[in-house]
């Protein structure tokens, strides 16, 4: 139960936190540009886009750990962020590409059809790009902070609040399926052209995206380490196991609880804006309540209040799935359902609780030099 | 005798009066729970650095005069007062707490998946918003401070062990060490030796010996060996009033006391 690998912020982890940062930076150009195609080493295209979304997942998953790994409130409804950043994104790829839609009119295609005239009010904007990275940042955050200041407020949390959430995630999917929401209904928004007159279409672009996913991702980790390792973040994890207590000592646990909860859901909207640009569609089945609980999924099976177990459910996971979905597409489902259930009864720890590998990582005893960060691995 | 003791505690908390050597004063409280009068007419003096203890039967009232002190009950009628001029009526919890009074209730709840020295530190009288505690550093002085409360509590050694492990008695030393990294005038210990073995029992009235003085302490406990081993002052309770007071001989010869309570 208290077992954890609790020295993320240790050498060891750096030079690991380094080496993923070269490989992914440096290795995964080289591998596919310079290494020849006919070579075992090659890294082809198609892989680098599958890489490219795992690390936007990836960062979904950080987002989640830190808000229900280490804070012990379980979001059933992430996806509503993921998406709304995708959103956000779509639109300024959209806005981006007037004129060239099938109808050749400075309206995205859908408006045409839809037989709209102009723009809709909350459209404007988002011809920049930097103001449609704002949206990406500062709508989810709006969002979260209303629902979380409620909810907070309200003292709901456990189930009630992953029942919120999920609901909350149900009801957004069904008001972007209606067209009169004004952002493509059924079909989103897709077939974009360019991004900052890049062509979304070239594997070098594409190649360009899966890199910086990569380095958000490097620094969504770091972000969360550093937040993790501070006294906050040891009062985000003394609210998961006696909030009681906290108010005692004195914190006002509710503001700390809506700092992680935006926090999370900003992290989520960024790899969403991301992982748009790649895969080049949004539409409203990125809010569905299974794909919120995949994220959960994701957390759970890699280990819960690590990060680094975060990283490695999204990755597994992810990479089973296109495995799966190519090879076996009936039984993927059966899978996933199977795996939480072993994870759940066999694995509370997760995969980074497996030990072997980890084991070392997981018993160090050695008092580091501020004294305040070593622990002893339990029973 | 510990009466002499000197604070060189600042801020608000000088209001505090002792100039005549009581630290809390409860007089005349009365409260009722559906006409059921848990205190009646209650008038109880607390000394200034002094180890006090209170014991009585089950329903004596022992644990609601902790809640009215702390804030968390109202009393009907009567009057509190934490040194000569505060009254502690109409606060509450948290102001109470801020002035200087912790409250340890009978079941430790300390942060399980946190160290000895992290519960401690997460204890300290520190900023605690937001955004500070993203970047705080702990200081020389802090850290001194934490290693002063974790040789008192005996938990030096497993400083760096998670407290989820610790034992019962273990637990409990680190709420009351939580309790003291907010450097408390007023200490409230409930119940502080239910389920501790014998030994744990020995090291608890150690502590509580060497915490008075410098800290007033107010213990509310059954354990009468316990009580006998620890107290400075008596005082018993029995439906809702004081039936006894002074040293531990004194009570355990007064024949009421035999009756009600030490003769069951």
């Amino acid at each position: 139960m208290f077992t954890q690998l609790r020295d993320i912020q240790s050498n060891r982890a750096w030079a690991a936190t380094l080496a993923a940062g070269l490989v992914i930076l440096v290795g995964v150009p080289l591998l596919n540009q310079v290494v020849p195609a006919g070579s075992f080493l090659h890294l082809p295209d198609y892989l680098v886009i599958l890489l490219g979304k795992f690390f936007c997942y990836a960062m979904v998953a950080l987002a989640m750990d830190l808000i229900w790994g280490y804070t012990g409130i379980l979001s059933l409804g992430h996806g509503v962020f993921f998406a709304l950043g995708g959103y956000a994104m779509g639109m300024h790829l959209m806005r981006a590409m007037a004129g060239q839609g099938v109808y050749k009119s400075n309206l995205p295609d859908f408006m045409v059809f839809l037989d709209w005239k102009e723009l809709p009010w909350y459209w404007l904007g988002f011809d920049h790009f930097w103001f449609a990275l704002l949206m990406v940042v500062l709508v989810p955050a709006l969002l979260a902070l209303l629902i979380g200041f409620f909810s907070f407020r309200s003292r709901i949390t456990g189930v009630y609040f992953s029942i919120l959430t999920q609901a909350m995630t149900y009801a957004m999917m069904l008001l972007f399926f209606r067209n009169e929401t004004g952002f493509g209904g059924n079909n989103g928004l897709t077939d974009f052209k360019h991004l900052l007159g890049f062509s979304l279409q070239e594997p070098t672009v594409k190649l360009g995206l899966c890199v910086v996913s990569g380095a958000a991702l490097i620094g969504c980790f770091l972000l969360c380490r550093f937040i993790t390792g501070s006294l906050l973040g040891r009062v985000l994890t003394a609210i998961r196991d006696a909030e009681g207590r906290v108010l005692f000592c004195g914190y006002r646990s509710i503001h700390y609880k809506l700092f992680v909860w935006v926090l999370s859901a900003v992290i989520c909207a960024v790899a969403g804006a991301l992982y748009v640009t790649q895969v080049g569609i949004i539409n409203p089945s990125e809010m569905q309540p299974a794909n919120s609980i995949e994220m959960a999924i994701w957390v759970a099976v890699g280990g819960r209040g690590t990060l680094v177990g975060a990283l490695l459910g999204a990755l597994v996971i992810n990479g089973a799935k296109s495995w799966f979905t190519v090879s076996y597409p009936d039984l993927w489902l059966y899978f996933l359902g199977a795996l939480f259930i072993a994870t759940t009864l066999f694995l509370p720890q997760g995969i980074v609780g497996l030990g072997g590998v980890f084991k070392k990582w997981t018993t160090k005893t050695k008092e580091s030099e501020d004294g305040t960060r070593s622990y002893v691995r339990l029973p | 005798m510990a009466l002499e003791a000197t604070y060189v505690y600042l801020d608000d908390r000088d209001l505090v009066d002792v100039s005549h050597r009581t630290l809390l004063y409860l007089e005349a409280v009365t409260v009722s729970f559906d006409g059921f009068k848990a205190l009646n007419d209650l008038s109880l003096y607390v000394d200034d650095g002094s180890l006090h203890c209170i014991i009585g039967p089950n329903g004596a009232g022992k644990t609601t005069m902790l809640d009215i002190i702390t804030g968390k009950t109202r009393p009907d009628s009567g009057t509190v007062h934490f040194g000569q001029q505060l009254s502690l009526v109409g606060r509450n919890e948290a102001e109470i707490a801020a002035l200087g009074i912790g409250r340890k209730f009978q079941r430790p709840t300390v942060f399980e998946s946190h160290t000895p020295f992290e519960n401690l530190e997460l204890a300290m009288n520190s900023d605690k918003r937001v955004w500070p505690s993203l970047f705080y550093r702990l200081g020389g002085e802090e850290r001194d401070r934490i290693d002063e409360v974790l040789a008192l509590i005996g938990l030096a050694d497993q400083r760096h062990l998670l407290a989820g492990t610790l034992s019962h008695g273990q637990k409990q030393w680190l709420e009351i060490g939580m309790l003291l990294m907010q450097r408390p005038r007023l200490l409230l210990v409930d119940e502080p030796v239910a389920g501790m073995t014998p030994r744990e029992v020995e090291r608890s009235a150690e502590l509580l010996r060497s915490l008075a003085g410098e800290h007033t302490v107010v213990v509310v406990e059954h354990d009468m060996a316990f009580v006998r081993s620890i107290a400075q002052r008596v005082t018993v309770l029995h439906e809702g009033r004081v039936l006894a007071e002074g040293s531990m001989d004194k009570v355990q010869n007064d024949p009421r006391v035999v009756e009600v309570y030490l003769g069951e």
